[in-house]
Protein backbone atom coordinates (compact mmCIF):
# COMPACT_ATOMS: atom_id res chain seq x y z
CA UNK A 1 0.00 0.00 0.00
CA UNK A 2 1.06 3.55 -0.53
CA UNK A 3 0.92 6.14 2.19
CA UNK A 4 1.79 9.77 2.68
CA UNK A 5 3.13 11.12 5.95
CA UNK A 6 3.05 14.88 6.46
CA UNK A 7 5.15 16.49 9.19
CA UNK A 8 4.47 20.11 10.11
CA UNK A 9 5.64 22.45 12.84
CA UNK A 10 3.28 22.88 15.78
CA UNK A 11 1.43 26.16 16.09
CA UNK A 12 3.50 28.78 17.85
CA UNK A 13 6.86 27.26 16.86
CA UNK A 14 8.89 29.87 15.01
CA UNK A 15 9.32 28.89 11.36
CA UNK A 16 11.94 31.21 9.84
CA UNK A 17 12.01 29.17 6.60
CA UNK A 18 8.25 29.53 6.21
CA UNK A 19 8.60 33.27 6.87
CA UNK A 20 11.30 33.59 4.22
CA UNK A 21 9.15 31.70 1.67
CA UNK A 22 6.18 33.88 2.60
CA UNK A 23 8.28 37.00 2.05
CA UNK A 24 9.45 35.72 -1.35
CA UNK A 25 5.90 34.91 -2.47
CA UNK A 26 4.71 38.33 -1.39
CA UNK A 27 7.60 39.95 -3.25
CA UNK A 28 6.21 38.50 -6.52
CA UNK A 29 3.13 40.61 -5.94
CA UNK A 30 0.92 37.54 -5.47
CA UNK A 31 -2.19 39.01 -3.90
CA UNK A 32 -3.89 37.22 -1.03
CA UNK A 33 -1.03 35.17 0.50
CA UNK A 34 -1.60 35.61 4.23
CA UNK A 35 1.06 33.33 5.74
CA UNK A 36 3.24 30.30 4.96
CA UNK A 37 4.38 27.45 7.22
CA UNK A 38 6.61 24.81 5.65
CA UNK A 39 6.94 21.12 6.46
CA UNK A 40 7.93 17.74 5.06
CA UNK A 41 6.17 15.05 3.05
CA UNK A 42 7.22 11.37 3.02
CA UNK A 43 5.75 9.01 0.43
CA UNK A 44 6.10 5.52 1.84
CA UNK A 45 5.22 2.10 0.49
CA UNK A 46 4.27 -0.52 3.05
CA UNK A 47 4.18 -4.31 2.68
CA UNK A 48 0.66 -4.80 3.91
CA UNK A 49 -2.85 -4.56 2.49
CA UNK A 50 -4.38 -3.98 5.92
CA UNK A 51 -5.09 -0.28 6.25
CA UNK A 52 -5.19 -0.16 10.02
CA UNK A 53 -1.92 -2.12 10.26
CA UNK A 54 -0.32 0.30 7.82
CA UNK A 55 -1.52 3.24 9.88
CA UNK A 56 -0.25 1.72 13.12
CA UNK A 57 3.13 1.03 11.52
CA UNK A 58 3.48 4.56 10.16
CA UNK A 59 2.39 6.14 13.45
CA UNK A 60 5.23 4.20 15.04
CA UNK A 61 7.63 5.40 12.34
CA UNK A 62 6.62 8.99 13.09
CA UNK A 63 7.02 8.61 16.84
CA UNK A 64 10.41 6.88 16.47
CA UNK A 65 12.02 8.98 13.77
CA UNK A 66 10.05 10.94 11.20
CA UNK A 67 8.75 13.63 13.56
CA UNK A 68 10.23 15.31 16.61
CA UNK A 69 7.04 15.58 18.63
CA UNK A 70 8.50 18.33 20.82
CA UNK A 71 7.99 20.78 17.96
CA UNK A 72 6.28 18.85 15.15
CA UNK A 73 2.89 17.30 14.38
CA UNK A 74 2.42 14.47 11.92
CA UNK A 75 -0.42 13.11 9.82
CA UNK A 76 -0.59 9.65 8.26
CA UNK A 77 -2.77 9.05 5.18
CA UNK A 78 -2.93 5.60 3.64
CA UNK A 79 -3.83 6.22 0.02
CA UNK A 80 -4.29 2.57 -1.03
CA UNK B 1 40.52 10.15 32.72
CA UNK B 2 39.39 8.53 29.50
CA UNK B 3 37.21 10.35 26.99
CA UNK B 4 35.55 8.32 24.23
CA UNK B 5 34.93 10.46 21.17
CA UNK B 6 32.19 9.01 18.99
CA UNK B 7 32.36 9.50 15.24
CA UNK B 8 29.19 9.27 13.18
CA UNK B 9 29.22 9.52 9.37
CA UNK B 10 29.48 13.23 8.55
CA UNK B 11 31.01 14.27 11.87
CA UNK B 12 34.15 16.37 11.30
CA UNK B 13 35.25 17.80 14.67
CA UNK B 14 36.27 14.54 16.37
CA UNK B 15 40.02 15.14 16.10
CA UNK B 16 39.81 18.71 17.43
CA UNK B 17 37.85 17.74 20.51
CA UNK B 18 40.06 14.69 21.14
CA UNK B 19 43.07 17.04 20.95
CA UNK B 20 41.48 19.41 23.48
CA UNK B 21 41.05 16.52 25.93
CA UNK B 22 44.66 15.46 25.37
CA UNK B 23 45.93 19.00 25.99
CA UNK B 24 43.92 19.08 29.21
CA UNK B 25 45.64 15.89 30.35
CA UNK B 26 43.07 13.24 29.47
CA UNK B 27 43.37 10.15 27.33
CA UNK B 28 41.15 10.48 24.28
CA UNK B 29 40.06 7.36 22.41
CA UNK B 30 37.80 7.03 19.39
CA UNK B 31 34.59 5.05 19.06
CA UNK B 32 32.48 4.37 15.98
CA UNK B 33 28.75 4.86 15.56
CA UNK B 34 28.17 1.23 14.61
CA UNK B 35 29.86 -0.10 17.76
CA UNK B 36 27.54 -1.57 20.34
CA UNK B 37 29.73 -0.85 23.36
CA UNK B 38 31.93 1.98 24.58
CA UNK B 39 35.70 1.56 24.96
CA UNK B 40 36.69 -0.07 28.24
CA UNK B 41 36.99 2.41 31.08
CA UNK B 42 35.17 5.31 29.40
CA UNK B 43 34.64 8.17 31.88
CA UNK B 44 33.32 10.79 29.48
CA UNK B 45 31.41 10.20 26.25
CA UNK B 46 31.98 12.93 23.70
CA UNK B 47 29.48 13.67 20.92
CA UNK B 48 31.45 15.99 18.60
CA UNK B 49 30.39 18.59 16.08
CA UNK B 50 29.90 18.21 12.36
CA UNK B 51 27.08 17.30 10.05
CA UNK B 52 26.08 13.73 10.83
CA UNK B 53 24.18 12.16 7.94
CA UNK B 54 24.33 15.50 6.13
CA UNK B 55 21.76 16.91 8.58
CA UNK B 56 19.15 14.86 6.67
CA UNK B 57 15.64 14.72 8.15
CA UNK B 58 16.55 16.86 11.18
CA UNK B 59 20.00 17.71 12.55
CA UNK B 60 21.16 14.80 14.69
CA UNK B 61 17.99 12.75 14.18
CA UNK B 62 19.52 9.79 12.36
CA UNK B 63 22.73 9.70 14.43
CA UNK B 64 20.67 9.69 17.62
CA UNK B 65 19.29 6.27 16.58
CA UNK B 66 22.74 4.74 15.84
CA UNK B 67 23.73 1.43 17.51
CA UNK B 68 26.30 3.09 19.85
CA UNK B 69 23.59 5.29 21.36
CA UNK B 70 22.20 2.37 23.39
CA UNK B 71 25.59 2.13 25.11
CA UNK B 72 25.62 5.90 25.59
CA UNK B 73 22.17 5.70 27.22
CA UNK B 74 23.42 2.99 29.57
CA UNK B 75 26.47 5.15 30.41
CA UNK B 76 24.16 8.08 31.23
CA UNK B 77 21.85 5.85 33.30
CA UNK B 78 24.88 4.88 35.42
CA UNK B 79 25.65 8.56 36.03
CA UNK B 80 28.43 8.84 33.43
CA UNK B 81 29.53 12.14 31.93
CA UNK B 82 28.65 13.26 28.40
CA UNK B 83 29.94 16.33 26.59
CA UNK B 84 27.86 17.07 23.47
CA UNK B 85 29.01 19.93 21.28
CA UNK B 86 27.22 21.51 18.30
CA UNK B 87 25.91 18.62 16.16
CA UNK B 88 26.56 16.50 19.26
CA UNK B 89 24.13 18.73 21.20
CA UNK B 90 21.56 18.21 18.45
CA UNK B 91 22.15 14.44 18.64
CA UNK B 92 21.79 14.48 22.45
CA UNK B 93 18.48 16.36 22.21
CA UNK B 94 17.17 14.02 19.51
CA UNK B 95 18.23 11.05 21.64
CA UNK B 96 16.26 12.43 24.59
CA UNK B 97 19.38 12.81 26.76
CA UNK B 98 18.64 16.52 27.04
CA UNK B 99 15.33 18.41 26.69
CA UNK B 100 14.49 20.75 23.84
CA UNK B 101 15.27 21.02 20.13
CA UNK B 102 17.77 23.02 18.08
CA UNK B 103 15.81 24.76 15.34
CA UNK B 104 16.93 26.79 12.31
CA UNK B 105 18.66 30.04 13.36
CA UNK B 106 16.07 32.80 13.64
CA UNK B 107 18.06 34.90 11.15
CA UNK B 108 18.22 31.93 8.72
CA UNK B 109 21.97 32.37 8.26
CA UNK B 110 24.74 29.96 9.19
CA UNK B 111 26.66 31.91 11.85
CA UNK B 112 30.41 31.34 12.15
CA UNK B 113 32.21 33.75 14.46
CA UNK B 114 33.79 34.36 17.85
CA UNK B 115 31.11 34.51 20.53
CA UNK B 116 31.05 35.49 24.19
CA UNK B 117 29.30 33.24 26.68
CA UNK B 118 28.39 33.79 30.30
CA UNK B 119 29.18 30.87 32.62
CA UNK B 120 25.97 30.47 34.62
CA UNK B 121 27.38 28.31 37.41
CA UNK B 122 30.81 27.02 38.33
CA UNK B 123 29.90 24.18 40.64
CA UNK B 124 29.51 21.48 37.98
CA UNK B 125 32.04 18.98 36.66
CA UNK B 126 32.30 21.05 33.47
CA UNK B 127 32.86 24.53 34.85
CA UNK B 128 34.90 24.41 38.08
CA UNK B 129 37.85 26.11 36.37
CA UNK B 130 35.72 29.20 35.68
CA UNK B 131 34.18 31.82 37.95
CA UNK B 132 30.40 32.10 38.23
CA UNK B 133 29.26 34.77 35.81
CA UNK B 134 32.62 34.79 33.99
CA UNK B 135 32.45 35.85 30.36
CA UNK B 136 34.45 33.59 28.07
CA UNK B 137 35.08 33.85 24.36
CA UNK B 138 34.76 30.75 22.20
CA UNK B 139 33.56 30.05 18.64
CA UNK B 140 30.22 29.23 17.14
CA UNK B 141 29.58 27.66 13.75
CA UNK B 142 26.02 26.50 13.18
CA UNK B 143 22.90 27.00 11.10
CA UNK B 144 20.53 25.31 13.51
CA UNK B 145 21.33 26.42 17.03
CA UNK B 146 18.09 28.07 18.00
CA UNK B 147 17.27 26.38 21.31
CA UNK B 148 13.55 25.83 21.70
CA UNK B 149 11.51 24.22 24.48
CA UNK B 150 7.95 24.65 25.66
CA UNK B 151 7.34 27.19 28.45
CA UNK B 152 7.02 24.54 31.11
CA UNK B 153 10.36 22.90 30.27
CA UNK B 154 12.06 26.29 30.06
CA UNK B 155 10.78 27.24 33.52
CA UNK B 156 11.98 23.91 34.88
CA UNK B 157 15.47 24.32 33.34
CA UNK B 158 15.78 27.83 34.75
CA UNK B 159 14.38 26.81 38.15
CA UNK B 160 16.74 23.86 38.47
CA UNK B 161 19.82 25.86 37.41
CA UNK B 162 20.31 23.76 34.31
CA UNK B 163 21.36 26.54 31.95
CA UNK B 164 25.12 26.09 31.55
CA UNK B 165 25.99 29.02 29.29
CA UNK B 166 24.18 31.97 27.77
CA UNK B 167 25.16 33.99 24.71
CA UNK B 168 26.18 37.52 25.66
CA UNK B 169 28.31 40.46 24.58
CA UNK B 170 31.84 41.15 25.84
CA UNK B 171 30.41 42.83 28.93
CA UNK B 172 28.22 39.85 29.83
CA UNK B 173 24.91 41.38 28.70
CA UNK B 174 22.76 38.37 27.75
CA UNK B 175 20.20 40.54 25.95
CA UNK B 176 22.86 41.26 23.30
CA UNK B 177 24.57 39.15 20.64
CA UNK B 178 22.15 36.20 20.67
CA UNK B 179 23.29 34.62 17.38
CA UNK B 180 20.35 32.36 16.66
CA UNK B 181 17.23 33.37 18.60
CA UNK B 182 17.63 30.76 21.36
CA UNK B 183 15.10 31.15 24.17
CA UNK B 184 16.60 33.01 27.15
CA UNK B 185 19.87 33.21 25.13
CA UNK B 186 20.60 29.60 26.08
CA UNK B 187 23.86 28.31 24.58
CA UNK B 188 24.14 25.14 26.67
CA UNK B 189 22.07 23.02 29.06
CA UNK B 190 22.66 20.30 31.64
CA UNK B 191 20.78 17.10 32.32
CA UNK B 192 18.96 16.77 35.63
CA UNK B 193 22.02 15.21 37.34
CA UNK B 194 24.32 17.89 35.79
CA UNK B 195 26.47 15.18 34.18
CA UNK B 196 25.34 15.60 30.58
CA UNK B 197 26.23 18.95 29.01
CA UNK B 198 25.02 19.96 25.57
CA UNK B 199 26.21 23.21 23.99
CA UNK B 200 26.23 24.76 20.53
CA UNK B 201 29.53 26.72 20.87
CA UNK B 202 32.89 25.02 20.34
CA UNK B 203 35.11 25.23 23.43
CA UNK B 204 37.58 22.90 21.67
CA UNK B 205 38.41 25.66 19.17
CA UNK B 206 40.05 27.80 21.84
CA UNK B 207 42.44 25.69 23.84
CA UNK B 208 45.76 27.05 22.54
CA UNK B 209 46.96 30.65 22.51
CA UNK B 210 48.42 30.02 19.04
CA UNK B 211 44.90 30.04 17.58
CA UNK B 212 43.57 33.06 19.40
CA UNK B 213 42.71 32.15 22.95
CA UNK B 214 42.40 29.51 25.64
CA UNK B 215 38.99 30.30 27.13
CA UNK B 216 37.69 26.86 26.14
CA UNK B 217 40.43 24.94 27.94
CA UNK B 218 38.88 25.37 31.40
CA UNK B 219 35.96 23.17 30.45
CA UNK B 220 38.23 20.24 29.55
CA UNK B 221 40.45 20.80 32.60
CA UNK B 222 37.38 20.84 34.84
CA UNK B 223 36.19 17.52 33.40
CA UNK B 224 39.62 15.93 33.73
CA UNK B 225 39.66 16.81 37.43
CA UNK B 226 36.08 15.68 38.04
CA UNK B 227 35.97 12.40 36.12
Amino acid sequence: MKARVTVTLKNGVLDPQGKAIEGALKSFGLEGIASVRQGKVFDIEVDTVDKSRAEALLNQACEKLLANTVVENYRVEVVG
Amino acid sequence: MRAAVITFPGINRQEDIARAFTIAGAEAVHAWHADTSLPQGTDVVVLPGGFSYGDYLRCGAIASRAPIMEAVRAHVAKGGYVLAVCNGFQIACEAGLLPGVLMRNAGLKFVCRAQHLRVERNDTAFTKAYAKGQVIEVCIAHGEGNYVTDDETLARLEGEGRVAFRYCDAGGDVTKRNPNGSRNAIAGVYSENLRVLGMMPHPENLVESLVGGTDGLGLFQSLVKAA
